[in-house]
């Protein structure tokens, strides 16, 4: 398996000493009887776009939630940064959760607010912007996206690629150092797939942000992301490059490749 | 018998722990009051939602609620040719009790429902998440504008629901029980003004007032604590309003008794 930091980045140039962004140490969730994670442990570092796949039910939005104190688990550490997330006051949870972005399956968009005052919303409340300074930020945003003219649309207004997007746009205005995707091709179309793919490796290349990207969508895992990791049965059973990934002749990995098929050629 | 006992602490514990973050809620949600101004927007809307919306249904109810303690009161006092006492019953029920009661099921059933509704479907939809996530406490930006609402309209409705009741019956009064309106409302009046007042507004009225604005809360503190803690899709919107319903009829009641018990003994 290549460490991330081995590989170049995107202009041939060697990597900085790679800094661990988030890591979660032998971590332990469970729901009422059901073991959905199992002692797993994980490291992202600094800048790289980090894809989580796996079949459903495996615990995959779970890590996420984890990770921005949505959840906490049973056993284990989960750091962001140098700050330790499991078991955080509430207020270190706000200075991690001020550092996070995250987009959601749902995108989560406000119902009651239109396009625009979803993207403004963190600016509102967190910081002292003008209201034209918050405008022209926001105009910056879903342009960004591509949906500048859906700003005063609302959110029930929106196909599902468009929520995306506003969604993505929101957590831009957050200004995050890392961003979590969870499932952000879920139920689109391949065009609307290859544009959201798109907007994250754009994202990460252009705002140099850490992210994890879960997903199930495997064009979408190759495009964005640095490198892929493989949940089964509660634990990260594999992780490599891209290409790596590709190639693998892991069982589970296969498995999950060809969509639980035997491979052509191959024993069932 | 051990099962038994066992689900019987766990619906208790369950009870207790439920009560303890509703109560939590509440002062998070006062604390947040501060930043009412700069949530003005969503408070204009919920005045709009808690006051506005409800008002024909209350004008209806209070009117008729009037109407009929007139009826079936004038009925039995004019068996006793004590038609007269009439306004005073009508004037002194409602301020005291009738009022602030059918305004609080009224509040309940149209404005907390819907407040648990709400709320409950933003928690699965994780709008909720969304909002916790970008350090928005939701107890400052869904529950303080609603609980700042209730707590001003409901006793502004209830005032409405007493006036309104009282003309009803004045109605009925002048055209069942050939009561003039005028000798009605001086009746009306003069009950009201024979209690003790502080600043000029009788007991009776106060008291039904301080009852309405703790209905308020009540109704809005317990529609969306039961909204924030819905879980599992529109089955759990569904059992979040029907708890919000029931738990803001049972407790507007049990308080009810003890407020007037607390006021007049």
């Amino acid at each position: 398996m290549t460490s991330p930091d081995a590989r170049p980045t995107d202009d041939g140039e060697p990597r900085a000493p790679s800094e661990v962004m988030i890591r979660l140490a032998g971590v332990h969730k469970s729901f009422g009887p059901k073991r959905v994670l199992v002692g797993v442990d994980l490291e992202v570092v600094r800048g790289e776009t980090f894809v989580i796949v796996g079949p459903s039910g495996t615990g995959k939005s779970c890590l996420l939630k984890l990770i921005v104190g949505l959840m906490a688990p049973e056993q284990g550490e989960v750091w962001l940064g140098k700050q330790r997330v499991d078991g955080a006051t509430r207020q270190t949870l706000h200075e991690v959760r001020a550092r996070v972005g995250y987009l959601f399956q749902s995108s989560a968009l406000i119902n009651w607010l239109d396009v625009g005052e979803n993207v403004a919303l963190p600016l509102t409340e967190h910081t002292r912007l003008r209201p034209f300074e918050i405008e022209r930020r926001v105009d910056e945003y879903l342009a960004m996206v591509h949906l500048q003219p859906s700003k005063r649309q609302m959110p029930a207004e929106l196909s599902g690629g468009q929520k995306r997007r506003a969604a993505l746009a929101r957590v831009l205005a957050g200004a995050p150092t890392v961003i979590l995707y969870d499932e952000p091709t879920a139920g689109l179309d391949p065009v609307m797939t290859a544009n959201i793919s798109q907007l994250i490796r754009k994202v990460q290349r252009e705002l140099g942000v850490t992210s994890i990207l879960v997903t199930h969508d495997l064009p979408c895992a190759y495009e964005a992301g640095d490198r892929i990791a493989m949940v089964d049965g509660g634990k990260i059973v594999f992780q490599a490059t891209a290409a790596e990934f590709q190639k693998t002749d892991h069982p589970a990995v296969r498995h999950f490749l060809n969509g639980g098929r035997p491979p052509i050629g191959g024993k069932s | 018998m051990t099962r038994f006992f066992a689900f019987l602490g766990e619906t208790i514990e369950r009870a207790v722990l439920g009560a303890g973050e509703t109560v939590e809620l509440l002062f998070e949600s006062t604390l947040y009051v501060r930043h009412a101004w700069k949530r003005r927007r969503f408070l204009l809307d919920q005045l709009y939602t808690c006051g506005i919306r409800p008002l024909p249904v209350v004008l209806v109810v209070a009117l008729f609620t009037g109407m009929i303690l007139a009826l079936q009161t004038g009925i039995e006092l004019e068996r006793f040719g004590a038609t007269e006492r009439i306004a005073s019953i009508i004037g002194l029920g409602l301020c005291r009790e009738m009022g602030p009661f059918m305004t609080a099921l009224i509040l309940t059933a149209s404005v907390g429902a819907g407040m648990a509704a709400e709320l409950g479907t933003m928690k699965v939809s994780e709008e909720i998440d969304a909002l916790e996530i970008m350090s928005i406490e939701p107890a400052s930006f869904l529950v303080m504008p609603r609980l700042v609402a209730m707590s001003v309209l409901a006793p502004l409705l209830t005032l409405v629901t007493d006036v309104v009741g009282v003309l009803g019956g004045c109605l009925v009064s002048a055209t069942r029980l050939r009561i003039s309106p005028e000798t009605y409302m001086n009746h009306v009046v003069d009950s009201l003004s024979s209690t003790l007042t502080i600043f000029d507004l009788p007991k009776d009225l106060y008291t039904g007032l301080t009852k309405a604005f703790v209905f308020g809360v009540i109704i809005a503190t317990v529609g969306c604590a039961a909204g924030l803690k819905a879980s599992g899709g529109a089955i759990g919107v569904g059992r979040a309003t029907r708890t919000a319903v029931i738990q803001s009829f049972l407790l507007v009641i049990v308080v009810g008794y003890y407020l007037t018990s607390f006021f007049y003994t």
